[in-house]
């Protein structure tokens, strides 16, 4: 598991967004979405947010208490109520409308 | 019956390896199980036993097998898959906590879920993989793998992921069943053809309701690389679990046996010189009250008595009411029930559908293993489903007893018009049947029997009266007269009002014949008068003519001479005649 947080700590906390990516080793598809990942955060959210990558080769466990079938998939925990986008997040008006995040936006 | 046709037909190929199912019925129609290492679809309608076809095949697995299993769910949870298969006594909550099946529940809420741009069911394969590890599975079953295509858009990555996951479920060599929901029309097995993917064996389920029975089937559509019985078998959802009725003997290769055995009745055995043939099947007909029942527990009795084991189907009445009607007549079945030779299974037909009867009649033979079957009455089971589906089902039984070697007596309540007719449909798998009838006549009603056929044998052609006496069945002598049998009362009378005719018509002999010596003698004499008569007559006659000639020789002299004295003719060429005439008058004169 490779945590990232590119998030501002200091910044209201980390609690607004807390956002999960599966991913299944490394692969090309994995890397495109956290690269995605990382720049919607960037551009959308103003880096409030927390970005756990879980690699469901190293916790195999997790995808069946998740319930994760496809890869990648990017779980919304917070703010509750789940929300789930799966793909490689290479549209961002789709994985904000996805997480319900695009209000937050405009 | 597994074996014999795939060593008959390929005798050099290897048999593909197979998991045994442990399902009753299901192992021997595919000589074996399922594809070993190899997925098998399985496929039907909603309700139409997927999920615990699939269950069984996992539980039996754990535990008689020793082949842990894994279950995965997409519709049931599995609190709910717990408790539905409890009632088949299956024990999931153990199982699971012996670490020989797990439960696993995929819940995808398309509600909740957004898709962009490419994805694989990685996750998915991580999940198995670690379930399979977790408890070293060698099963697994996926039910319903189709709602993935309900959950998740871009069928297109679908398709190419479910092929990747036969493969990989192949390359594990797990012994997978996959189960999907029929399509929509006929044509498709499956609504999202999965039967492209899974090439090895295809089975399906189908539930059908007809006149208020339901009928569960299941069919072998296609199983790779093996013989398997393409017939719809008919299925059970017991409490045991599922239960398969495997009647194959598509061939006819029943064993077929010479040894007679015996009907009970020592005439009706002569009748059919000998009795009935060890392992056929025999049919009763008759109208009610003729005494079905009666020849049927004389039968079994007879079976018991050479120590042989009879089981009897009573579909009318209970056992201790049959019990104690035989004993009316001196047959007394429970002495043989108490010595464990003859079994009852009593069961109103109507209780279960056809299907269930007959597989629970299967499981009672396979359990009891007689020598000789009864069942009383058939006739009640068309009650249960309409009648080509209960002469298939007869059909297959009677076929099953028959490779049993297993003598079997049926019988059949007849309407008293159609007595003949009304059997026509069976009538084809029967060897012997015998048709009992009531004659009314004279005030009585009285009992007839008849063998209407007797498949290679030489039988009586006679119509017999029977009794029912306090010793059992008694056939009684034949009595014919006026080309009628006659039967109790008036067959003594009519012996009696016989032999009184055959005295009257002696005596009327007799009178005729000395009446016709009187006649004759009387017309001798006459005879002998009128041939006096004709003799005098005859006399009278020639002394007639003698004096008419006299009188014409006198009378031509005087001719002659007045001929001469007138001179007035030629008499030259006269004269010769007359001359000789004259020569002789001169003779004369």
């Amino acid at each position: 598991m490779f945590g990232d947080n590119p998030g501002n700590g200091e910044h209201r906390g980390r609690s607004m967004y807390e956002l999960r990516l599966y991913i299944a080793g490394v692969t090309p598809k994995s890397l495109a979405a956290i690269g995605n990942l990382k720049k919607i955060c960037r551009e959308h959210l103003k880096n409030q947010c927390t970005i756990e990558v879980i690699d469901l080769l190293k916790n195999p466990q997790l995808a069946q208490s998740d319930q994760i079938l496809a890869i990648p998939t990017l779980v919304r925990r917070l703010p509750s109520s789940i929300k789930k986008v799966i793909g490689d997040l290479s549209r961002t008006e789709q994985v904000l409308s996805g997480l319900d995040l695009g209000s937050h936006d405009k | 019956m597994a074996e014999k046709p795939a060593a008959d037909q390929e005798p050099s190929l290897p048999q593909l390896p197979k998991s045994p199912t442990g399902i009753s019925g299901f192992d021997q129609i595919t000589e074996g199980g399922v594809p070993r290492g190899r997925p098998t679809l399985v496929c039907g309608g909603p309700g139409s036993g997927k999920t615990l076809f699939s269950m069984e095949f996992l539980v039996k697995g754990a535990v008689e097998y020793g082949e842990p299993g894994v279950f995965v769910a997409f519709e049931e949870r599995p609190e709910e898959l717990t408790k539905n298969v409890a009632s088949l006594g299956f024990d999931l909550a153990d199982l699971a906590a012996r670490k020989k099946l797990l439960l696993d529940h995929v819940h995808i809420e398309r509600s909740e879920l957004e898709v962009t741009g490419e994805y694989d069911l990685e996750g998915f394969f991580v999940r198995l993989g670690y379930l399979i590890d977790s408890i070293g599975a060698k099963r697994i079953v996926i039910d319903t793998l189709e709602a993935l295509f309900a959950s998740l858009p871009n069928e297109a990555i679908l398709r190419a992921e479910l092929r990747r996951l036969f493969r990989w479920l192949k390359g594990r060599g797990m012994t997978a069943m996959i189960t999907a929901e029929r399509g929509l029309d006929e044509a498709t097995l499956t609504r999202h053809g999965l039967e492209e993917y899974v090439s090895d064996c295809v089975i399906l389920l189908d539930h059908r309701v007809s006149g208020q029975i339901s009928t569960r089937r299941l069919r072998i559509v296609k199983y790779r690389g093996s013989y398997h019985g393409t017939n719809e078998y008919p299925f059970l959802i017991e409490r045991q679990g599922i239960s398969i009725l495997p009647i194959s003997a598509v061939e006819l290769r029943h064993h077929v046996s010479t040894d007679r055995v015996s009907s009970g009745i020592s005439r009706l055995d002569t009748m059919l010189a000998g009795g009935y043939y060890r392992g056929s099947s025999i049919l009763i007909s008759g109208t009610a009250g003729s005494g079905k029942s009666s020849f049927a527990s004389s039968f079994a009795a007879a079976a018991c008595r050479s120590g042989e084991r009879c089981l009897y189907f009573a579909f009318e009445e209970s056992e201790p009411q049959i019990k104690r009607n035989m004993a009316a007549i001196g047959l007394d079945l429970g002495a043989w029930t108490g010595q464990g030779l003859l079994r009852f299974e009593a069961a109103r037909p109507t209780v279960y559908g056809l299907e269930m009867h007959l597989v629970r009649m299967h499981a009672a033979i396979e359990a009891f293993q007689p020598a000789a079957v009864v069942m009383d009455p058939i006739s009640n089971m068309t009650a249960m489903g309409n009648p080509r589906e209960v002469n298939a089902m007869l059909s297959r039984l009677i076929d099953f007893l028959k490779e049993k070697g297993i003598t079997s007596v049926f019988t059949t309540l007849a309407h008293p018009e159609s007595t003949e007719e009304t059997e026509v449909a069976i009538s084809s798998l029967i060897d012997t049947w015998l048709l009992l009838r009531t004659v009314e006549m004279s005030g009585e009603r009285n009992r007839t029997l008849f063998i209407l056929k007797s498949r290679g044998m030489a039988h009586s052609n006679q119509v017999r009266e029977f009794l029912i006496t306090d010793r059992g069945i008694e056939l009684t002598n034949v009595y014919i007269g006026e080309g009628l049998v006659f039967t109790g009362s008036a067959r003594e009378a009519q012996e009696a009002k016989d032999r009184a005719e055959a005295l009257a018509r002696r005596q009327e002999i007799e009178q005729r014949r000395r009446a016709h010596e009187r006649q004759r003698r009387l017309i001798e004499s006459q005879i002998a008068t009128l041939q006096t008569q004709l003799d005098q007559e005859e006399e009278d006659l020639k002394m007639a003519l003698a004096q008419m000639e006299l009188r014409d020789k006198a009378r031509s002299v005087s001719n002659r001479r007045q001929e001469e004295l007138r001179r007035a003719d030629a008499v030259d060429e006269r004269a010769g005649s007359t001359g000789r005439g004259r020569g002789k008058e001169k003779h004369h004169g």
